[in-house]
Parts: C-alpha cells; structure tokens; sequence
C-alpha cells in the first residue's frame, strides 16, 4: 500500500445519495484475477452509453474536474462487499473521498486500498459541493498526520476523525497483515484454550 | 454485567485487544471465485503460508452458467475465474464444493445446509450477505479481499466492535405476509443507511415463530440497512434444523455444544446501543418502487409523493430509472419476468412456496418465469419433491444453482428496460443487467405475480 501524508488537489462533485458499489464498479467487470485495471469501468454505466461512447453529462467526463478527490452524497459505498469499488477508485485516480456517511465495509476497503474516506458534516459537504460546481478549481488540502481538511479560499480548517491505528498504517503504507502475522503465537494459543472445538 | 448476544459471541472471539480494536478470531471462512483470486496472490507475494486451510471452504457460486453446467463454462473470463479458485484451492488445500459438486451451490445456501453454520461461531465471507448466517446466532459478517487475505494469514481480523442495534417485532404475521415482507418492511422504516455501523439482533414473537429459512432471509437482509449483520438467538427451531447435518457436531459433542448454544441469548437487562419495536400485524406484503432496498412499500401502496429536500435529486434520478411516477401505485404495472433466486430467497421452503401457489396454474404468457435454486442439493430436493413438474407445467423454468440474475455476472441478465420482479436483495440501477429495472418481493409475490403478469393486491390471490 503507499504511503499517505498529504494531498493538495481538487474535488470532484457527485451530489446523488446511496451511492452503491454497484454503480462504482459494475458486477460484470468484476471477473478478472488481479487488481489492476477497474479504473477504467469506474462509474461505468453512468459514464458511458451502451455503445461505448462517453455521456457528456457525467462528471467525470467534464475536462473542468481534474481533482483526485471524489465528493459524494451521504451513504457512499453501500451494497456489495466488493473492494473492487474501492481499487477502481484508486486505480482511476482517486486518493480520497469526501461524503457525510460512509458504508462500513466500504469504508474498511478504502483504507485498506490506501483511499482515505473522509467524513464530513451533512453541512460542510453541501457548502463543498456548491463551491466545487462554481469553481472546479477549488483547492482543497489534506493533512493526514493533523486530521484536517482545509480549504483555503475559504480560509477554513475542517478536523476528520480516523482510528488512531488505520492513521498510521496509511501514513506508513502498513497494512493489518504484517501486524496479524505477527500474532500467530497468540492466535494459536488462544485456539487450544477455546471452549467450543465442533 | 449483562450482554447482548452478540457481546457474548464476540468476546469469547478475541484474541487480545488494543485501545479501539481487536483482535478477533474467525472460525470459519467462505470464499468464491470473484473476492478470492486477489487475496490468494496477497499471500503469494508476501510469501505467506494459509495458516487454517480447514477452516476455509471454497464454492463457485456468483459467476457460474445456470443451464448445462456439466460441459465446461463457455465465457472465457469466468472460466478463467472459476479455474483459478480450482488452482488455489488444490494447491493450499481447501475443501472446494465447485461446479458439478454434490454441495456446490451459493455459499449462504449451502454453509447452513450443510450443517457448518452454528451457533456461537465467527464466520467470514467476501461477501456482504455473509449476515445470512447470523439466523443461527453466529456472528457472521461480509468483508473485503484485503480481509479475506488476513484471515487466510492469521485466522483473525483487526476490528472495533460495532455498536448494538435490536429491533424487535411482536405479534402475529398476516397472511400471505412472510419473512422477506418483514425486513423489506423494517429496511423501509431505517433506510439503506439506517443501520450503518450497528450489528443488529433480530428479536421478538413474530421473528421467533419464523422458520430457519425465513429467518435467513431476514438476516440475509440487515446489510441493506448499513448493518455489519444481523442475527437471532439460537433457540430450539435452530438445534432442530442443525441437527444430523454433515458438519454438525455428533453424539457427546452435540450434547456439549446445545448446553453451550443455550447461553446464547442476550441477558435481560442488556443495553442495545439502538433499539426498535414494529408491530407484526402492520406489516403488509411489500414490493420496492425504487432503486435501493430501502425504497419499499406495502403492495397495494403509493410511491411517496414528498421527500426530504436533501434526497430529492438522488430520489427522482431513481424514479425516473424506474419509470415511475411519484405518488402513482404500482398495481397493474405489467411485469415482464420474475426471477426467484439469490442467497434471500432460493431455498427449499421458498421453492415449496412457489410450487404451492402455481400447482395447477399458468403463468402469464408476456412474462418469463425463472427459478434458481440455491443449491445442488435444494435442486435435488425439489426434483425428489416433485417440484420440479409442477414448475414446467406452470411455464417456469428450473435452472442450475448459482448467484445467476442476482447479480448478473453470468449470462442470466434482464434486458435494458424490462421490470423483473425477483426474490433477490438488491435493486440497484443494472444489477440485474444494465437498465434492468427490479423490483423486489417475497416468493410468494413473485409467483402471483408471475401468475397474474401484473402487480397485484395479493391478498385478493392467495390459495
Ligand atoms: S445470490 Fe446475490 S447477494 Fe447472494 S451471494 Fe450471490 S450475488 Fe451475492
């Protein structure tokens, strides 16, 4: 995973509710072996027309929105398990997304794929988006390792929360596997003590 | 101090705990074709061994053909896919119940069927409906690839607790009301996101008078809602149902395991971080208008005409994917296929419920009926049953067990702009095929309305 410290960028506005993984990442491209390559079909069914050409309406295909965050209405992520949708995301070129409620499993896919999900208020995520559709330029900065967002045109700092722990794997590119692997004597010794072995 | 159930579960599960995570350990995990193939060279290039091979069973479900599943799969992407699986697991040594298995079918089916869900346990899929599961009282829970890595690693997660949610429903179901109307209709009170970051324990008369079945298909359900799962105390209908089964303990150690399973209940003075209780008798058939599984309402309802100003956007998007109009009924919209199926609703007893309605019936000429069984052995059975006839002389056709129309990564797709009625979870914008337009219901709607080739009050039907 690589590493995650600080992200000066603009945002990209996708102002629908409940997003679901579906729409993020379609199930029938979900057939190939590897992580690579979902960036292409991001969005797909919203992005392009059955024959393959793009829908000019969508945002992604406005040359206006170059940003590598993704800001999305309350509930983004829910439906299917599939990391995928998170590994699209960052395979297109994403590195954060801001909503003001994120899925659970969603939620736990992005970290682990080194995209940070950031929350926050229902408030701040309205006055972003109708700030990013008047200037898709609108620069917004990450700071990781403090915990903030800021927008510096508004001359605001917003704070996000994040679990102490997943903020220094991402900060270091670490994942849960080096850290579980390394509790194995642990792990085995609890399997000969636990009560139920059927 | 007293605890939930599911505190109970979970703390007999973790390893150790540091500050807001824990380390909990998982007793048995699922895997198939799709979530699988990325974790599997996760630990290949770490150089990783699997620690618990048997622990894992492995089933291809979601990507599977559901006709002539004897000669080899004929997309070559999901050949690849299923070969793939066959590979890892003959090289790490996992029990594989794939295609042309006596077992094979989706994995919430046949985890139950075979007696390997229990009471008390940790179960894992990479698989949001892995809450399917929680019906027995386990604690059981979809995860990402990157997870399915670290369970294959260590046989544990790195997790914080998620907090507690009980929604009770007291009292009696009406007829022709089911278990599916039951969470369709609690899913519709919460919304998709209402659940979100709860586990949530399904508890009172009127869940505890459903069947094994249908309380899967509640539980199958609680992620539609945002929840991490759902489950229900174990009770004697649940020690019934697993008794006998292949991978149920036997003789002394079942005595053992019913006295452990009967500790499983949540004391009386637990504290549920949320609680909610519906009356079971308010709760009608239902049907969804709309393009998430929160957007449902009784059969004989209206699309609602008013929403909050915040969601109007996403809301009329959806309706107008839909077709329809906001404040207009459903009734008499034509259907152009049903399709019964998918981890909510594709076992035995929903199968029975459908041959039930349709014996001696013609479904609608317009309308393609479709029926997949959740399994190799629920096929079986309803071959055994006789089942099997009584759906090809009402027009429906019987496939081969698989994730089919659910999720459409198979040839099993609604064209673009078609209505399917479907026993399925999910009614998101293509999940049933790019603008394939779902609504979704219980068997027993779903065979009515194959029947009638319209929505109907399907009070005004029943047998
Ligand atoms: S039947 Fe549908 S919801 Fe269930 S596991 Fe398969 S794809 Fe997922």
């Amino acid at each position: 995973m690589e590493k995650f410290q600080t992200l000066r960028t603009s945002g990209v506005p996708l102002p629908l509710e409940n997003i679901d993984t579906d729409q993020i990442i379609p199930a029938r491209f979900l057939k190939a072996t590897t992580r690579e390559g979902f960036g292409t079909n991001l969005f797909c069914d919203w992005r392009y027309n059955a024959d393959g050409s793009p829908k000019p309406e969508f945002v992604l295909n406005d040359p206006r929105y170059q940003g590598q965050i993704l800001v999305a209405g309350k509930n983004f992520g829910c439906g299917s398990s599939r990391e995928h949708a998170a590994w699209a995301l960052y395979d297109a070129g994403f590195r954060a997304v801001i909503s003001s409620y994120f899925a659970d499993i969603f939620r736990g896919n992005a970290l682990n794929t080194g995209l940070l999900p950031l929350q926050m208020s229902d408030e701040v995520l309205a006055r972003l988006l109708a700030a990013i559709e008047a200037d898709p330029t609108l620069e917004l900065v990450v700071d990781l390792p403090a915990q903030t967002l800021a927008v510096p045109a508004w001359g605001e700092t917003f704070s996000f929360a994040i679990d102490p722990y997943k903020k220094e794997c991402l900060i270091n590119g670490y994942d849960d596997i080096d850290f579980l692997v390394n509790q194995k004597s642990a792990i085995a010794a609890f399997e000969k003590q636990r009560a139920w072995t059927w | 101090m007293p605890r939930p159930l599911f505190d109970k579960i979970w703390d007999a599960h973790v390893v150790r705990s540091l500050d807001a995570l824990d380390v909990v350990y998982i007793d048995r995990h699922l895997i198939h074709e799709v979530t699988s193939p990325q974790a599997f060279d996760e630990l290949a290039a770490r150089g990783l061994e699997l620690f618990r091979p048997s622990q894992i069973l492995a089933t291809a479900d979601h990507n599977v053909p559901t006709l002539n599943q004897h000669l080899p799969i004929a997309e070559p992407l999901s050949r690849s896919q299923v070969d793939k699986l066959t590979e890892n697991c003959q090289k790490y040594g996992i029990e594989l119940y794939g295609l042309g298995h006596e077992r094979q079918g989706i994995v919430h089916v046949i985890g139950p069927e075979l007696g390997l869900t229990q009471p008390g346990l940790t179960m894992v899929c990479g698989d949001s409906h892995t809450s399917t599961h929680g019906a027995f009282g386990a604690v059981a829970f979809g995860i990402g690839t990157s997870q399915v890595a670290q369970v294959m690693a260590s046989q544990c997660l790195l997790l914080s607790r998620p907090k507690r949610m009980r929604i009770s429903v007291e009292g009696e179901l009406r007829p022709g009301v089911t278990a599916k109307d039951l969470i369709l209709y609690i899913i519709a009170q919460l919304g998709t996101g209402g659940a979100t970051g709860h586990f949530v324990e399904y508890a009172g008369s009127a869940v505890r008078s459903l069947s094994m079945e249908g309380r899967m298909t509640v539980c199958n359900m609680s992620i539609e809602m945002g929840a991490r799962g759902g489950l229900i105390a174990p009770d004697a209908t649940t020690f019934a149902y697993v008794a006998g089964r292949p991978f149920a303990p036997q003789g002394a150690a079942w005595d053992d395991a019913v006295a452990y399973w009967q500790t499983l209940y949540s004391d009386e003075d637990a504290v549920f971080d949320t609680e909610f209780t519906y009356d079971a008798a308010a709760i009608t058939p239902m049907i969804t208008y709309g393009t998430n599984p929160g957007m449902g309402i009784a059969i004989t309802g209206h699309v609602p005409n008013e929403v909050p100003a915040a969601e109007a956007e996403s809301f009329d998007k959806s309706l107008k994917y839909m077709g329809f109009e906001r404040g207009e009924s459903l009734l008499g919209k034509q259907i152009d296929y049903v399709f019964i199926g998918s981890c909510t609703n594709s076992r035995i007893e929903d199968l029975r419920a459908v041959a039930a309605y349709v014996a001696g019936k013609q479904k609608a000429e317009h309308v393609a009926a479709f029926i997949v069984p959740g399994s190799k052995q629920v096929e079986q059975q309803a071959i055994a049953e006789g089942i099997d006839k009584i759906f090809a002389a009402a027009g429906f056709e019987l496939r081969e067990p698989g994730c089919s129309a659910c999720l459409a990564m198979n040839e099993d797709k609604i064209p673009a702009g078609a209505y399917c009625v479907a026993t399925s979870n999910r009614n998101f914008e293509g999940r049933q095929g790019p603008g394939s337009r779902t609504l979704l219901a219980s068997p027993l709607v779903a065979a009515i309305t194959a029947v009638q080739g319209r929505i109907v009050d399907i009070t005004q039907y029943l047998n």
